[in-house]
């Protein structure tokens, strides 16, 4: 957990809050502004050089930012040396395999 | 690293939280509660995008009286996250730091989290 203790985690949960921040912002105001009317449209919008870039950048920001996150919590409550360890590693496989996910996801989309 | 002797109070029942403190506890348990919300959304997504019969089934679940009510209650984890987000951050660069000050940020962002989930629920609808 070295490499991500202390102000080094506190410094990258804002940065990824940041860039997280904003994504949601304008992603809500697309969607609000051209709601994509089916799958086509949708589609189109999503697998778009831009919002697809922007939206694999998010997935990987997002999950760190909520690794973070849920690294504090268990940091703060769970106490045993042995169970926080186990918690600490299998919370990284979960969020692994969700990166993977996101990346298929849309890497799975850009093919179709 | 325990000192000895020192009060302990930690009866949940009898701590009074002010408000920026609600909001913070909050802050930490929507983000939870999100974190638990992404496979659920991740396959919603994948389904809305594996072609039109699954945009259709996505909207469909979206739709469903069960769906509604987990996205407005979603809706409000991510708007109160969102604000409560940018409250901290704005705390952080040294915005709101007196007592008035934070008690009216951590209600705007309280109150804006709420409202907004709402509104954008309803132009789901």
């Amino acid at each position: 957990m070295s490499v991500l203790s202390g102000q080094r985690a506190w410094l990258l949960q804002r940065i990824t809050a940041v860039y997280a921040g904003v994504y949601v912002f304008f992603a809500v105001a697309l969607l609000l502004a051209r709601p994509p009317a089916d799958h086509a449209a949708w589609l189109a919008l999503i697998t778009h050089p831009v919002v697809g870039l922007a939206t694999a950048v998010f997935a990987v920001l997002m999950l760190l930012h909520a690794w973070i996150g849920l690294r504090d919590v268990i940091l703060d409550y769970v106490r045993p040396f042995g169970v926080r360890l186990t918690a600490l590693a299998i919370v990284a496989i979960f969020f692994l395999l969700l990166g993977l996910w996101a990346l298929w996801i849309l890497i799975e989309a850009a093919l179709r | 690293m325990t000192t000895q002797g020192r009060p302990v109070f930690l009866d949940l029942t009898k701590i009074r939280l002010p408000i920026n403190a609600l909001v913070s506890i909050l802050h930490r348990i929507t983000g939870v509660l999100l974190i638990l919300s992404i496979p659920l959304v991740f396959w919603l997504f994948q389904l809305s995008l594996a072609g039109p019969e699954g945009f259709e089934q996505a909207l469909g679940v979206l739709g469903h009286p069960v769906g509604l009510l987990l996205l407005l209650g979603w809706l409000w984890l991510l708007m109160h996250h969102f604000f409560v987000g940018i409250r901290f951050l704005l705390v952080e660069v040294g915005v709101g730091e007196t007592r008035k000050g934070g008690r009216d940020t951590a209600w705007s962002a309280l109150i804006a989290g709420i409202v907004s989930a709402i509104l954008l629920w309803a132009v789901f609808l």
